[in-house]
């Protein structure tokens, strides 16, 4: 559930730096100082498509792997619970690239990016435990 | 994967997150249409109307190519430093072709290096200046102070930097850009590059040769 509550919220924060991406926001609202400069290097864009909507279509892929595991049907198998940890898995490893870059590389930070990088690094540790919890 | 709790109240949740959000991006969303450029630091001029934009080609080329470019797109960038030169040689040199540039600022840093542009525009240099901008676009964005980049932009482009700098403090072009962002949005490009070939409109960067063949269309078409 509380899986399900975090990647809606990831959802929209993704949603806003893609939205922004594509013109139709007005100035990143960013305490940082460093969302434009991220959102704009050359980083910002991974395999042709812009790192936000990598982080749209991730969230909501957390976001649905999260429901199906609280239907009636799936409650009781691991199957989603190993989906949402294996996604969540590479989420973190995305999310730790793209940090590194704000840090080493870009020499900016995004704060939206950041609030990113804690969602998922919570979706995972708490889907791990949710493992942990089903295997004992 | 989850206990046998109250869904009702965990759907109740999601719903109020997803009202949240939307009305956060919403509100996100409008926060543009006020917006002025006071990163340009200085109040608007007098002039609001909007620009046409600048011109490189014949006068009595028959087809003209309106470009809509945000100095900050990167697919801009691309398209200047991929395309635009086999567009200039074979078509624009060879009369076939005018290229108006219309500066579309996507979000309000967007608004300084069109206005640099502009300054340098004013005294004959903007297309020097374009070339500067999208050429060498990696590093003014990354640059802590891009508008001080931007000025030796303008010295390389051989502008007078007094007049260039009263341009700037002034906000000179600051109301002519929103005009002109305005006037644009509102025939309905909200993408960058967007072109304008005769009567067709193209979303995204295209390559030379799938330009060459609309222009060859809007050519039979006014034939």
């Amino acid at each position: 559930m509380v899986t399900a509550a975090l990647s809606l919220i990831g959802f929209f924060v993704a949603l806003y730096l893609w939205l922004w991406k594509l013109g139709l926001m007005g100035p990143l609202v960013c305490t940082t100082g460093g969302c434009e400069t991220v959102q704009l290097s050359e980083h910002s864009v991974f395999f042709g498509v812009p790192v936000a909507l990598w982080g749209v279509l991730g969230f909501t892929s957390l976001f649905v792997v999260s429901l199906v595991g609280l239907q009636q049907r799936w409650m009781d198998k691991r199957g989603p619970t190993v989906s949402l940890a294996v996604l969540s898995a590479i989420g973190v490893g995305f999310v730790g690239y793209l940090t590194y870059l704000e840090a080493a590389v870009i020499h900016a930070w995004c704060q939206w990016c950041i609030v990113c990088a804690i969602l998922v690094t919570a979706i995972f540790l708490i889907s791990l435990f949710a493992l942990r919890t089903a295997t004992s | 994967m989850a206990g046998r709790v109250n869904l009702k109240t965990f759907y109740g949740v999601l719903l109020a997150i997803a009202v949240v959000g939307v009305a956060a991006v919403w509100w996100a969303s409008q926060r543009s249409r006020g917006s002025t450029a006071q990163i340009l630091e200085a109040p608007p001029s007098r002039d609001a109307s909007a620009f046409p934009g600048y011109v490189m080609g014949s006068e009595s080329a028959p087809v003209e190519i309106v470009e809509y470019a945000d100095f900050t797109c990167h697919a801009c960038a691309n398209f200047t430093i991929l395309q635009a030169p086999d567009l200039k040689s074979r078509l624009i040199d060879q009369g076939i072709v005018r290229l108006r540039f219309r500066g579309f600022a996507l979000g309000q840093p967007s608004l300084v290096p069109l206005h640099a542009a502009d300054c340098a525009g004013e005294q004959g240099k903007f297309w020097e200046m374009h070339d500067h901008l999208m050429y060498k676009q990696r590093d003014w964005l990354t640059s802590d102070n891009p508008i001080r980049v931007f000025r030796g932009y303008a010295r390389q482009a051989g502008v007078d930097l007094g007049s260039y700098d009263e341009c700037m403090r002034e906000g000179r072009y600051t109301a002519r850009l929103i005009a002109t962002r305005e006037e644009i949005a509102n025939s309905g490009v909200h993408e960058t590059p967007t072109f304008d070939i005769g009567r067709l409109r193209v979303r995204g960067a295209i390559p030379y040769d799938s330009l060459k063949v609309l222009v060859d269309k809007a050519r039979g078409a006014n034939n």
